[in-house]
């Protein structure tokens, strides 16, 4: 479990991230959703420690990761998988060699045993056979799964993704989505997933926080979310003519 | 600050371990061509130029072995062939690391609790330090090599002249001179390339500004610790 209290974050004279608290469960798909520039990849890069909070506390299991020390964050960061938006696969290393990456780094493994796990990683996200391909010569979807191979080879505690969805067709969106809520059950990791993508929320959205402005505006799940009466959570899910068709327009 | 994460403690030997290999290889191996072109053309122009230069009677032909020799060991091979790596092995490093940079690759690594700029840049300056000595020997022998072929083919002097040039008055503490000029100028070339290319922020654009800065700011230093080695060791 995460939790994040009262936190802060100003970029020069612009507080984009004001007094946020949220708790992202074990097992579940934690959900930040938002318009595009509310902050919410901010508040994902200041909870892996990409960005340093002005204040407030960021706590994994109780561990207030901002506090602790360089090894202490090390072996906390070493329990972390995060699914960039862009992949962020290793541009000069094959989709194996990517995905054994944190095995050689952080793990005595034998060869085979590593090659064993790659194996049974690149299963978890279809892409069998594909050992041998560079970044290059996979598609958007493929990188983003094989990106979600490597976040998941070291077993992850922590799964982090940044619009998984970004860039992918909705057929390949589903694919995404029901892969992330799966091995979150599977293996029992807290999913932190930040989206805009109304099709994540309807589908693995169990716990959710809207962000506006850089605040906390709205929690709850996928179907509290659907029946909101908030304006601006209104606006947000329902923007497209098709969701007012589809879902049917709430009262406000 | 970067320089103390980059030689910071390793967090797996063997994997720095393959990592240098490989930058041996994509640093050094790579730059053979190069150096070989440059450096067999450079000793046939600086043997014509020196016998141009000898008209005197009163000079001796060896001369032009010995001029060679001393232009290829003293200045060419360490200093202006480093000039060259540090456009092709600077831009090289500046890019990789910048790409690396926007793409959140390096990010990518930070959050799997890897120290970035160890994993990164320490391979590269390791492998610097160690391949680019044997490269600059290479080049100093392709030079006068480049210089006999050119020299006696084209009469400026005869084959025993020459070889008879290039062993006149050789000074052994020459070759320390050059060969740590080398070793600093690796050092420079990567980590000044990678200082760049780590600090890259913004898109594509950037990332060919910090290349251009990481080949220009290389160069002068080059030059200036140039300066500063032959001072040091010429004059004292």
């Amino acid at each position: 479990m995460i939790e994040i209290r009262n936190i802060n974050k100003t970029f020069d004279d612009r507080q984009v991230v004001k007094d946020v608290s949220f708790t992202f469960y074990k097992g579940k798909t934690n959900l930040i959703i938002g318009e595009s520039g509310c902050g919410k990849t901010t508040i994902l890069k200041l909870m892996v420690g990409l960005h340093k909070a002005d204040s407030g506390e960021i706590l994994y299991d109780g561990q207030n990761f901002p506090k602790l020390s360089i090894n202490e964050q090390e072996t906390i960061r070493k329990k972390i998988g995060m699914l960039f938006q862009g992949g962020a696969l290793f541009d000069s290393q094959t989709l194996e060699e990517n995905v054994q990456f944190p095995l050689d780094m952080f793990t005595d493994l034998t060869k085979a045993e590593k090659l064993e796990r790659v194996n049974f990683c690149l299963e978890k996200v279809q892409l069998v056979g594909k050992n041998k391909l560079y970044p290059a010569e996979l598609s958007g979807g493929m990188k983003k799964r094989a990106a979600l191979a490597r976040a998941i080879a070291n077993n992850p505690s922590y799964l982090f993704c940044d619009e998984p969805n970004s860039g992918l067709d909705p057929k390949t969106s589903i694919v995404i989505d029901n892969l992330i809520k799966n091995i979150t059950e599977e293996f029992n990791i807290t999913t932190i997933i930040v989206t805009h993508d109304m099709n994540s929320v309807i589908e693995i959205g169990d716990n959710i926080m809207f962000v506006h402005k850089g605040e906390n505006w709205w929690t709850g799940d996928k179907s509290q979310i659907l029946k909101t009466t908030n304006k601006e959570l209104f606006d947000f899910v329902f923007a497209s003519e098709f969701m007012k068709q589809v879902l049917g327009t709430p009262q406000k | 600050m970067l320089l103390y994460r980059v030689f910071a403690r390793p967090q797996k030997h063997s994997v720095y371990m393959r990592q240098i290999i490989f930058e041996i290889n994509n640093i050094g191996i790579s730059s053979l061509p190069i150096i070989v072109i440059i450096s067999v053309f450079m000793g046939g122009i600086i043997t014509i130029q020196s016998a141009h230069a000898i008209d005197s009677p009163l000079v001796p032909l060896y001369a032009v072995g010995f001029t060679t020799r001393e232009s290829i060991m003293l200045e060419f091979s360490p200093t202006i062939v480093c000039l060259i790596l540090a456009g092709k092995v600077g831009s090289n490093i500046a890019s990789e690391i910048g790409a690396m940079r926007i793409t959140e690759q390096i990010d990518a690594l930070e959050i799997m609790g890897i120290n970035s700029a160890g994993y990164l840049i320490f391979p590269k300056i390791a492998a610097a330090v160690f391949i680019f000595p044997f490269l600059i020997a290479l080049s100093m022998f392709l030079g006068i090599l480049g210089g006999y072929l050119m020299g006696v083919s084209s009469g400026a002097c005869t084959a025993y002249q020459y070889i008879y040039g290039i062993q006149a008055f050789f000074d052994p503490g020459k070759l320390y001179y050059s060969f740590t000029k080398v070793l600093v100028f690796a050092f420079i070339i990567t980590s000044v390339s990678a200082y760049f290319g780590y600090n890259t922020r913004g898109g594509a654009l950037e990332v060919g500004k910090s290349s251009t800065s990481a080949v220009v700011y290389s160069s002068v230093l080059i030059l200036l610790f140039s300066l500063i080695l032959t001072e040091l060791f010429i004059n004292h």
